[in-house]
């Protein structure tokens, strides 16, 4: 338990961007070791690993990569580091300080299912990342770890950087394969799955960048060492982005179990001075809210859940008393509305609705019945729309109400915040 | 003919980089966002209508679709924006650790509002979405550098380097 440097183990070296420093630590060595297992094996290992996806949903990877068929078809990889919910800031280290060990992991998954080609979709803000990516990429291919021949082997392998252009809901698989295509990003119906019926209708797997970069230490090490670390279902270490009230935010690689309050209290550096902990949004931003009182678990997967939330992207904000729980919950409110695409009445309509009736909250004219207005929002959004945008815009919204209803009360019989913020 | 059909003198760079993009993928639509980037940053930030049309040309769709995707992402500006585009986030990362402060002294200092464009067209500020820049707040980007961990004068810096 604790912190330990798996996927940041190279991020503080000098130069930790370039292929010869990536290299003098045994980069590349693990493709080519890859490259002469079957594929079929890679999968296996993955499966062993106990790795689930990073991105937020938490799916078991070596379990998404079985389901594409094994045909000749044209099959795509495609890493997603869209990273676009408010409070993670994770991928952008790997992305940043260690390109290659991301490339690494593409090249090895594209291997394990089938695909020549991958697309790495990043967030039209990180620019300066794409960069990064794609010298990366020209040195890895210059120096023949990837392109034609890579590490000498018969299969080639192309990663071309895709960049988004600012907007959230393209974080969302369907939606993201939509705006590689060219298109406004709405996200699809499914069934077809992306695995049968993805990029340009062909079979594609969609992975995280945190994901694909865990993968090279699975096959370098194998499944069974990671399905050592961590919890009995959720395995390995995983990126934390904490942010907020604490005193050293920053992102931290911990052993899934780590104790929650480890990583807040020690490794965070705590709250500053003569300020308490309030509420903790422990996954991103569409993760329901935690009270001060409900973080005496670990960081897994499962706890997250029996805690009535989840884990998420591994986002965690850290709010203290000197927070309007009310004036931050319409913030997120307004970024949910913002960002709905607009294709189901309900999100588009409810989140819309949602930020007007916080909004005559946080102003003095609320009312009463409008705490109930919202939890009913919340039940007509709940589970009727085509993606999870949606509801993750009731995750802020209706464990604030439940959480914090005094708080909202005083707002509405007051007329002003009880904070002053 | 890329530099040819172009409605605005285009750098030999921007020429460069658009031929390379519509070849890239295996559909040539999926460069489009790419090539919309490009002919923004060759258009002093933003695209009119004669922008639109040039690439709707480019990728033989009507200008109503090169549209309608160019309006649905927020990084393509629509309007002209000043020659510094300021963006400042005020997620709640951001806005528990003071970016309200600093959009407030931004506007004081250029005195217009989130939104304006200064008079003589050197300033934009917009406020924006998480930047995940969320561990070093509160953040914002001029054009398309990052700055973080902002305090007023840190901003007074930034802004007096703006040519
Ligand atoms: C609105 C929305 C935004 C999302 N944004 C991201 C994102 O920025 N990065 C990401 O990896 N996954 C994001 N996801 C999750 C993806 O849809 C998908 O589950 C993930 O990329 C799969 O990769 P993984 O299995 O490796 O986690 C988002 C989902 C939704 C509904
Ligand atoms: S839930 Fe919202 S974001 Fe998702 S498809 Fe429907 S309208 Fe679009
Ligand atoms: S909340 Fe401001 S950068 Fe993430």
């Amino acid at each position: 338990m604790g912190e330990m440097k798996v996927l940041l183990k190279n991020v503080h070296k000098p130069n930790s961007h370039l292929l010869s420093t990536y290299k003098e630590g045994g980069g590349y060595e693990t493709l080519k070791a890859a490259l002469k297992m079957e594929p079929s094996q890679i999968v296996e290992e993955v499966k062993k690993s106990g790795l689930r996806g990073r991105g937020g949903a938490g799916f078991p990877t070596g379990l998404k990569w079985s389901f594409v068929p094994k045909t000749d078809a044209p099959k795509y990889l495609v890493c997603n580091a869209d990273e676009g919910e408010p409070g993670t800031f994770k991928d952008r280290v790997i992305i940043e300080k260690d390109p290659h060990l991301l490339l690494e992991g593409i090249a090895i998954s594209c291997y394990a299912i089938g695909a020549h080609r991958a697309y790495i979709y990043i967030r039209g803000e990180y620019e300066f990342g794409a960069q990064v990516l794609e010298n990366a990429i020209r040195e890895a291919e210059e120096d023949g770890c990837l392109g034609d021949r890579p590490m000498g082997h018969d299969y080639p392998i192309y990663i071309t950087v895709h960049r988004g252009a600012g907007a959230y809901v393209c974080g969302e698989e369907t939606a993201l394969l939509d705006s590689l295509e060219g298109r406004r990003g709405h996200p699809r119906i499914r069934p077809p799955f992306p695995a049968s019926k993805g990029l340009y209708q062909s079979p594609t797997v969609i992975n995280n960048v945190e994901t694909l970069s865990s993968v090279v230490d699975i096959i370098a090490r194998g499944g069974d060492w990671y399905a050592s670390l961590g919890t009995e279902k959720s395995k390995g270490t995983k990126l934390f982005s904490i942010s907020g009230h604490v005193q050293k935010p920053g992102v931290y690689e911990l052993v899934m179990g780590t104790p929650f309050k480890e990583l807040i209290f020690e490794i965070a550096g705590g709250m500053r001075p003569g300020r308490n902990l309030k509420a903790v949004i422990p996954g991103g931003s569409s993760t329901p809210m935690l009270t001060a009182d409900e973080i005496d678990i670990p960081l897994d997967y499962e706890s997250l859940m029996e805690a009535g939330s989840m884990l998420g992207s591994g986002a965690v904000i850290v709010l203290d008393d000197t927070t309007c729980i009310v004036k931050e919950t319409y913030r997120l409110a307004q970024f949910y509305a913002h960002e709905s695409c607009g294709q189901c009445t309900p999100c588009r309509e409810g989140t819309h609705w949602m930020v007007q009736i916080l909004k005559r909250i946080v102003n003095g004219q609320g009312r009463e019945e409008d705490l109930d207005l919202l939890l009913h929002i919340g039940d007509t959004l709940g589970g009727n729309c085509l993606c999870p945008l949606g509801d993750a815009a009731l995750g802020p919204v209706i464990s604030s109400v439940k959480k914090f209803r005094d708080e909202y009360l005083e707002h509405i019989k007051n007329k002003r915040c009880p904070i002053g913020g | 003919m890329i530099a040819k059909l172009c409605p605005f003198p285009l750098s030999p760079e921007g020429e460069k980089r658009i031929d390379h993009l519509l070849n890239r993928y295996p559909d040539k639509r999926s460069a489009l966002l790419q090539v919309l980037h490009v002919v923004q940053d060759e258009h002093g930030g933003y695209l009119d209508m004669d922008c639109i049309k040039y690439v709707a040309r480019l990728f033989g769709l009507p200008p109503a679709e090169v549209y309608s995707v160019a309006s649905f992402y927020t990084m393509y500006n629509l309007r002209p924006v000043g020659k510094y585009l300021i963006q400042v986030c005020t997620n709640i990362s951001c806005s528990v650790n003071g970016a309200e402060e600093i959009v407030a002294h931004i506007e004081k200092r250029l005195g217009i509002k989130r939104g304006e464009t200064t008079p003589d067209g050197k300033f934009t500020l917009i406020t924006v979405e998480c930047l995940g820049s969320c561990g070093t707040p509160p953040a914002m980007m001029v054009n398309k550098e990052y700055h973080e961990q902002l305090t007023p004068e840190k901003v007074d810096k930034v802004l007096d380097a703006c040519e």
